[in-house]
């Protein structure tokens, strides 16, 4: 470390810093622009200069009736990011298990599984709405919704659990069968506590692509939408900075789930701790 | 406990695919006896431990241990404990909690368990860190909970897979003797697979060599030693010259070897031995003197092409034209009382009743790293 500080440093470092500072800003300003416009004052537009700070637009969204069915929509995607987000994390955890064996079909099996990363999300939409009217079913939110979205997130998840069971050992499993345990003994006392922290990672992936999916949403939810299909709807016809309300209300939900998933993993991790100080 | 702890390997045979990982073998381990199984990587030994405590299952063959079959027996359940090489402790646990896993999964009380778990660490003498995690103990001391979580399930049968490749030299000469006299103290079976010839030699009641998926020579280690069943066995042991020839005279007093160099040995009778058949014979390293004069008999001559000073002894490599290095260990003032020096042409001869016959085939080296 005290070396590369001490040497010279070139035009290249200046040259990658400034690269890195416009990346940040790119990744950033928008939000950031999003967020302070939002506190607009009543009477300010959709850009700058704020004319005022305020939070009437944020009161706006609860109070008028021209933004739809807003916290139906945002009802809507919590409870499906949940579901997708349970389902999610259950069948990668035994999938990604399974699949450290090279079973018969294995490969072809994890490439049909990818695969639906790959499809365009609007096409993939279209084939499942047809297919679940094909079934007979009515389209649905809860069901060819959330079948939409599983294609989606569980592919994800699974290349995660991947990377998880990566620095997974095998002879912890041997180890737990030796002194007896049962195969629901080993998954209950020794496989899920140790991958616990790495679940949590694909569930909150479950969660979040969920959250804000909107092309395979589009045409599988049926006659309710959710938030992602109802804020593409405001921008078409809402001309207020009550747009930017709504988008720093689902950044802010967004980023609490994640700081519960830090905050599940601090607790794990703490609970360890008090293991080991003899309580 | 002697008989209950004895382990009878009968045609046990594991297949992966159509590779033969272990071959037909056919073992006893007496109950409450130190086995070491040793060979190079890919022999087989780990697999036909892992096959002992279930974690394999064998493609035919049977395993008893005490009398009982186990061969289909759930691992866990036919009085085996394993110690893996990695050791295997479980990373979210403490270390009270490791030693008491068998102890959870048969359902006693969180107090029970963990009081028995605190006793068993107090005998490994780690006491005093079993609230610690294992991520923050040293390789010996992770080492001492593994033995501790093996020994808590009482077994008839402790299996060690490997288990001082991970410390460091001082540590592993501590640890074998502690090995040791655990096993003493609890007299029960030891299976110990190694790659490491003195520490077999030094722990072993019984020492197993493989190579290739069977077992080349099974014997108790002094006999392993210094009479080596086949070439591969004295290689691999080490300690020994292995010389081969044809046969130049039989008789009823002994069997004449003639060694390409033209030297004639004198061998016990060699059975069957016809005139001009191989023979494959071997010679302590310590059992041979450098001499002035070439002799006709029971010799050989080389070029010095390596003198290592070892402390107790002085280790010389000679260049005699065959496949081997021939090795000499010199006393060191032997070897001291005359200039020789590395491109010396010198003389090495031995009594005849070191000549030992290696009845074995097996010719290959065994091992590419051997001293």
């Amino acid at each position: 470390m005290a070396q590369i500080s001490n040497a010279k440093r070139g035009p290249a470092f200046y040259f990658l810093a400034a690269f890195f500072t416009l990346f940040v800003i790119f990744l950033y300003g928008p939000m950031l622009v999003i967020f302070l416009l939002s506190f607009q004052g009543s009477t300010g537009g959709l850009t700058f200069p704020m004319r005022g700070i305020s939070t009437h637009w944020f009161n706006d969204l609860w109070t008028s009736s021209r933004y739809g069915d807003l916290g139906g929509a945002f009802r809507r995607s919590l409870v499906l990011g949940c579901l997708s987000m349970l389902i999610t994390a259950i069948v990668c955890l035994f999938a990604g298990l399974a699949f450290r064996r090279r079973f018969w079909g294995s490969g072809p099996i994890f490439y049909l599984a990818i695969g639906s990363l790959v499809v365009p999300g609007i096409l993939l939409g279209l084939g499942i709405s047809q297919f679940f009217q094909l079934l007979g079913f009515k389209l649905n939110w809860w069901l060819s919704g959330l079948g939409a979205h599983l294609s989606w997130t569980m592919p994800f998840g699974l290349l995660i659990m991947f990377a998880v069971l990566n620095r997974f050992d095998a002879s912890w499993e041997e180890a737990a069968r030796d002194a007896g345990a049962r195969s629901w003994q080993v998954l209950a006392y020794v496989t899920v506590p140790i991958l616990f922290p790495g679940l949590i990672a694909v569930a909150l992936f479950g969660f979040t692509l969920s959250y804000d999916e909107m092309p395979r949403s589009l045409l599988t939810v049926g006659g309710k939408n959710t938030l992602p299909i109802e804020i593409s709807n405001m921008t078409t016809n809402v001309t207020t900075p009550a747009l930017y309300a709504i988008g720093t209300l689902t950044s802010v939900v967004s980023f609490v789930v994640i700081a519960l998933a830090f905050l599940a993993i601090a607790v794990i991790q703490k609970r360890r701790a008090r293991a080991r100080s003899g309580s | 406990m002697t008989e209950q702890s004895r382990i009878d390997i009968q045609n046990v045979t594991k297949l992966y695919g159509k590779v033969p990982a272990v071959n037909n073998v056919s073992l006893t381990i007496d109950g409450g006896a130190y086995c070491c199984m040793i060979g190079p990587s890919g022999c087989g030994k780990t697999t036909l431990l892992r096959m002992i405590a279930g974690h394999e299952s064998p493609t035919s063959g049977k395993i008893q241990i005490g009398n009982e079959d186990v061969t289909d027996k759930r691992t866990g359940s036919r009085g085996t404990a394993l110690m893996f090489q990695n050791y295997a402790l479980f990373p979210h646990l403490s270390l009270t909690d490791n030693v008491a896993f068998s102890l959870k999964v048969k359902g006693e009380t969180a107090q029970a368990r963990r009081e028995k778990a605190r006793t068993m660490l107090d005998r490994v003498q780690l006491l005093h860190l079993a609230d610690r995690m294992p991520s923050e103990l040293s390789g010996g001391q992770q080492q001492r909970v593994a033995l501790a979580r093996a020994l808590i399930t009482n077994p008839k049968v402790l299996l060690l897979d490997e288990p001082l490749s991970a410390l460091d030299e001082f540590l592993r000469l501590r640890m074998r003797v502690e090995l040791k006299r655990l096993q003493s103290e609890l007299g029960i079976t030891f299976v110990h697979v190694t790659h490491t010839q003195p520490e077999a030699i030094a722990l072993a009641d019984q020492v197993v060599v493989m190579d290739h998926g069977v077992v080349e020579q099974a014997a108790g280690p002094r006999e392993i030693y210094s009479k080596p069943y086949s070439p591969y066995v004295a290689r691999f042991m080490g300690g020994q010259n292995v010389l081969s020839g044809l046969v130049d005279g039989t008789g009823a007093g002994g069997t004449t070897v003639r060694t390409p160099d033209g030297m004639l040995h004198d061998l016990q009778v060699v059975p069957d031995a016809k005139v001009g058949a191989p023979v494959n014979f071997s010679v302590r390293r310590d059992h041979i003197r450098l001499v002035d004069e070439a002799g006709q008999r029971n010799g050989t001559r080389g070029k010095v092409v390596n003198v290592e000073y070892q402390g107790t002894y002085v280790k010389v490599a000679l260049d005699t034209g065959s496949r081997d290095e021939f090795i000499v260990y010199l006393d060191e003032d032997d070897f001291y009382s005359a200039t020789r020096a590395v491109g010396d042409m010198i003389n090495a001869a031995w009594e005849p009743r070191f000549n030992h016959l290696l009845v074995g085939t097996n010719n290959s080296t065994g091992n590419p790293h051997e001293e």
